[in-house]
C-alpha cells in the first residue's frame, strides 16, 4: 500500500519554460520515512506543493492516500499535513493561540490529539504565552510540526524543516520523526543535508529536477562501488590541486576537513597515493580508507 | 461555525496586537473630523477692514457701526487718507477697504442716492466675493431700514430662506462627505492588506491546505472590520452632534443602516483588492491612489458633481462615496426616509455583490 505515488511529473515556470520538476516518479509506502534529497533548487519545494495539491503539474499525475492530486484535493487538504519551508504560522500569535488556531480549522482540538504532539508540545510549553514571532529556530520548527500535526494527519509533508536549525535541534527534530513514523504516519520530508539522509527509510536524490536515484541509503551506498580515501595535509589547497592530476584517481573533492579520492581500482592501496604526493614535494599526507557516504554517491552520480 | 469562530477571533487579534493599525483605524476618524469640522471651513470670518469715514455724520456712523458689530468683519482702525488704503493692502493686514464720502447723510437725505466705495483685495477671488456679499448685505439691511419711513413707490424684497441648513454652516456638508471618505479609507485599507498578508507571510499556504473554505476565508476577514467600523460611525456621530453642532434630523436607525451597508460595501472592495493583489505594498498603494482620490473628487462633497464635464460625471458613477453622500445627506440633514434613497441603497447593494462575488470567483485555491 503506497501513501504517496508519483508518476512522471513535471513542472514548468513562467515564459521561459524553466523545467524545475523534470518526469519524476518515486513513491512513497505507508508508514515510511521518505527522503527528498538535494541541494537548493533542485525542485524539492516544487514537487512538495505539488503533492499538497498547491501548484497543477504540467504533465504526469500523482496520489496521496490514493486520491488524485488534480481532481480530488479537497479530500488531500483534509488528510495531510503540511509545513512549509518557510516559517508560517501567526507571529503575532501565540504558541498556544496558534494552536489553537490550527486545531480549530481542521475541525479538532488540542486535548484529542495531544497524545501525538506531546513529545514535542512539552519541550515549548513553557513558553506557550510567547509570540511565534518571538521564538528562536529551533522552537519555531517545533511549534509548526505541532500545528501540522495537530489533526493526525495520515501524510505529513515536511518542506525543509531543519533548514537554519542548529546541530542539536536538528538531531531532535529527527528523533521526533521517528517516533512520529513508530505512531504510523507517513512521512515525505526534504533536505538539503547529506548527511540527514541516513536517517530516512528511503531516499531520492534530486539534482535540477531530475531523480538520480531512488533507493535505502544502505543500498545506494552499497551500490556506490568505487574504492574511496580520505586524504588530508597541511596546505589543503594545494594538495586538493595536486590531487586533480592524479590521473589513477576518478574523482577528487573536498569533504569536511579531508579531501576525498575514488578509485575504480581496488589494487591501489594508501601507500601509493602517499608515493604520487610525496613525489609532488607533499610529505606528511595522512592517508586512509574512507567510509562512503551518501554526499560521494551523490557526487558520483552527478559525475556520470 | 466553530472554525468560523476561531478565525474571527484571529483577526481581532491582529488588529488589536498592531498599533498601528490600531491607530489608523480609530485616530484617522477623529483626527478627520476635527480637521474637517474645525480647521477647513469655507466660511469667511473676522476679516479685517479698513473704513474711511470722510463723511462722519450720523447716518455714516450707523452704517460704520453696523459693520462692526457683524463677526464677518473687524474693523482694523478708520483712516483719514487714500494714501494710508494703498499701504495697508499692500502690507497686506486688510481684506478690505470701506470709503464713505463727505456729505454722505446729506445726500441720502436730499438726492435719496448715497455712494460709498468698496475696495477688496482680489487675490483670493472667492473670499474677495464673499467678503464683498457679506458687504452688500449689510448695505442692504441698512437701506432697507432707512426706507421704512420712507414709503417707495415700487418695492420687490426676496425673502430667502435657506432650507435644512439656514445658518449656511459648511459642516453640514462636510460631515457627510468626511464620513463616506474616512469609512472607504479606513474598510478598504484594512481589509485589502489583511488577504493579502496572509499570502505574503506563507500563512495562506497553510490555510489552503486545510479544510477550510475561500468564502469562510473571506467572510472572518469582513466580520471584525464591520464591527469596529461600526464603532466608528458611532464615535462621528457622537462627535458631530456634540461638537459640530450638526443635527441628525432622520431616523437613526436608518442612519445606522445605511451605513452598515456602505461599511459592507468597502469591505467587499478590500477584499476584492486583497485577493487581486500579490503585495501588501501593492494592496496599500491601490487602495490609497486608486480609492483617496476618486472619492474626494467624485463623491461631490468637496466639488459638486452637476459641474463637472459629462464624462466624469459618468465616471463618478461608479464611485461608491457618491451614492453614500447622496443617501446620508437625505437622512441625516433633510430628514427624509427609506423612500427618498431607496434607488441609491439598490446601487450600494449591486456594488457590494458585485465585489464580493468577483472576490470570491478570483480566489486562487491554488498558489499560481
Amino acid at each position: 500500500m503506497f501513501s504517496v505515488t508519483v508518476n512522471d511529473i513535471t513542472k514548468v515556470y513562467g515564459k521561459e519554460k524553466l523545467v524545475a520538476v523534470d518526469r519524476v516518479s518515486f513513491s512513497v509506502n505507508k508508514g515510511e520515512l521518505f527522503g527528498l534529497i538535494g541541494p537548493d533548487g533542485a525542485g524539492k519545494t516544487s514537487i512538495f506543493r505539488m503533492l499538497t495539491t498547491l501548484l497543477l503539474p504540467d504533465s504526469g499525475s500523482a496520489t496521496v492516500n490514493g486520491y488524485d492530486i488534480v481532481k480530488d484535493y479537497r479530500l488531500i487538504r483534509n488528510t495531510v499535513g503540511y509545513m512549509p519551508g518557510k516559517f508560517s504560522l501567526y507571529q503575532d500569535l501565540t504558541v498556544e493561540e496558534n494552536l489553537h488556531f490550527f486545531a480549530t480549522v481542521f475541525g479538532t482540538g488540542i486535548q484529542e490529539n495531544y497524545q501525538l504532539i506531546k513529545d514535542i508540545y512539552v519541550q515549548i510549553e513553557p513558553f506557550k504565552n510567547r509570540r511565534a514571532g518571538k521564538l528562536s529556530g529551533g522552537m519555531k520548527q517545533k511549534l509548526a510540526l505541532c500545528c501540522a500535526l495537530i489533526h493526525k494527519p495520515t501524510v505529513l509533508f515536511l518542506d525543509e524543516p531543519t533548514t537554519g536549525v542548529d546541530p542539536v535541534s536538528r538531531k531532535e527534530f529527527w528523533e521526533m520523526l521517528k517516533r512520529l513514523k513508530a505512531q504510523g504516519i507517513s512521512i515525505v520530508v526534504s533536505t538539503p543535508y547529506m548527511d540527514e539522509a541516513d536517517l530516512c527509510d528511503r531516499i531520492a536524490l534530486i539534482q535540477a529536477g531530475k531523480i538520480l536515484s531512488v533507493e535505502t541509503p544502505e543500498n545506494i551506498k552499497a551500490g556506490y562501488g568505487d574504492t574511496l580515501f580520505a586524504v588530508k595535509s597541511a596546505n589543503m589547497y594545494r594538495l586538493l590541486e595536486t590531487l586533480k592530476n592524479y590521473d589513477k584517481a576518478l574523482s577528487s573533492y573536498a569533504f569536511g576537513e579531508y579531501a576525498h579520492v575514488s578509485l575504480n581500482d581496488n589494487k591501489i592501496h594508501a601507500g601509493d597515493i602517499k608515493q604520487f604526493l610525496a613525489g609532488r614535494n607533499i610529505q606528511e599526507a595522512e592517508v586512509i580508507p574512507a567510509a562512503v557516504t551518501i554526499e560521494d554517491c551523490f557526487i558520483k552520480f552527478l559525475k556520470n | 461555525m466553530k472554525q468560523f469562530m476561531v478565525f474571527v477571533r484571529k483577526e481581532f487579534y491582529h488588529v488589536l496586537r498592531d498599533r498601528k493599525t490600531l491607530l489608523i483605524l480609530f485616530g484617522m476618524p477623529v483626527m478627520q473630523i476635527l480637521i474637517f469640522g474645525f480647521a477647513l471651513t469655507n466660511e469667511v470670518k473676522n476679516s479685517r477692514i479698513v473704513i474711511m469715514d470722510e463723511a462722519k455724520d450720523p447716518a455714516s456712523q450707523q452704517l460704520v457701526a453696523r459693520i462692526a458689530s457683524s463677526k464677518y468683519f473687524e474693523i482694523e482702525r478708520t483712516i483719514t487718507g487714500q494714501r494710508q488704503i494703498d499701504e495697508a493692502f499692500k502690507a497686506g493686514k486688510i481684506k478690505m477697504a470701506l470709503i464713505l464720502p463727505a456729505g454722505f447723510n446729506e445726500a441720502l437725505l436730499h438726492e435719496h442716492t448715497a455712494q460709498v466705495q468698496v475696495i477688496a483685495d482680489a487675490s483670493d477671488p472667492n473670499i474677495a466675493t464673499t467678503l464683498t456679499n457679506y458687504i452688500h448685505s449689510i448695505v442692504q439691511d441698512f437701506q432697507s431700514e432707512l426706507n421704512e419711513t420712507i414709503t417707495a413707490p415700487y418695492r420687490i424684497v426676496p425673502e430667502t430662506r435657506m432650507l435644512y441648513n439656514p445658518q449656511q454652516k459648511s459642516v453640514y456638508s462636510m460631515v457627510p462627505g468626511v464620513m463616506a471618505l474616512i469609512l472607504m479609507l479606513v474598510c478598504v485599507m484594512m481589509t485589502a492588506i489583511s488577504i493579502v498578508r496572509e499570502k505574503e507571510t506563507g500563512t495562506m499556504e497553510i490555510l489552503l491546505v486545510s479544510p477550510f473554505k475561500p468564502f469562510l476565508v473571506i467572510l472572518s476577514k469582513a466580520v471584525p472590520y464591520l464591527l469596529l467600523s461600526f464603532i466608528n460611525i458611532i464615535t462621528i456621530l457622537i462627535m458631530s452632534v456634540w461638537l459640530l453642532e450638526l443635527p441628525v434630523n432622520g431616523s437613526i436607525p436608518l442612519l445606522l443602516a445605511v451605513s452598515i451597508l456602505y461599511i459592507i460595501t468597502c469591505l467587499s472592495l478590500g477584499i476584492f483588492i486583497s485577493i487581486k493583489t500579490e503585495t501588501q505594498q501593492a494592496a496599500m498603494t491601490i487602495s490609497l491612489m486608486g480609492m483617496l482620490l476618486p472619492t474626494i473628487m467624485f463623491s461631490g462633497f468637496m466639488f459638486p458633481i452637476e459641474n463637472m464635464p459629462l464624462p466624469l460625471q459618468v465616471i463618478s458613477n461608479i464611485v461608491p462615496a457618491k451614492w453614500f453622500n447622496i443617501i446620508i445627506k437625505a437622512v441625516m440633514i433633510k430628514g427624509m426616509g427609506l423612500m427618498a434613497i431607496w434607488k441609491e441603497v439598490l446601487i450600494l447593494a449591486g456594488m457590494t455583490l458585485f465585489f464580493l462575488l468577483a472576490g470570491l470567483k478570483s480566489f486562487k485555491i491554488r498558489l499560481a
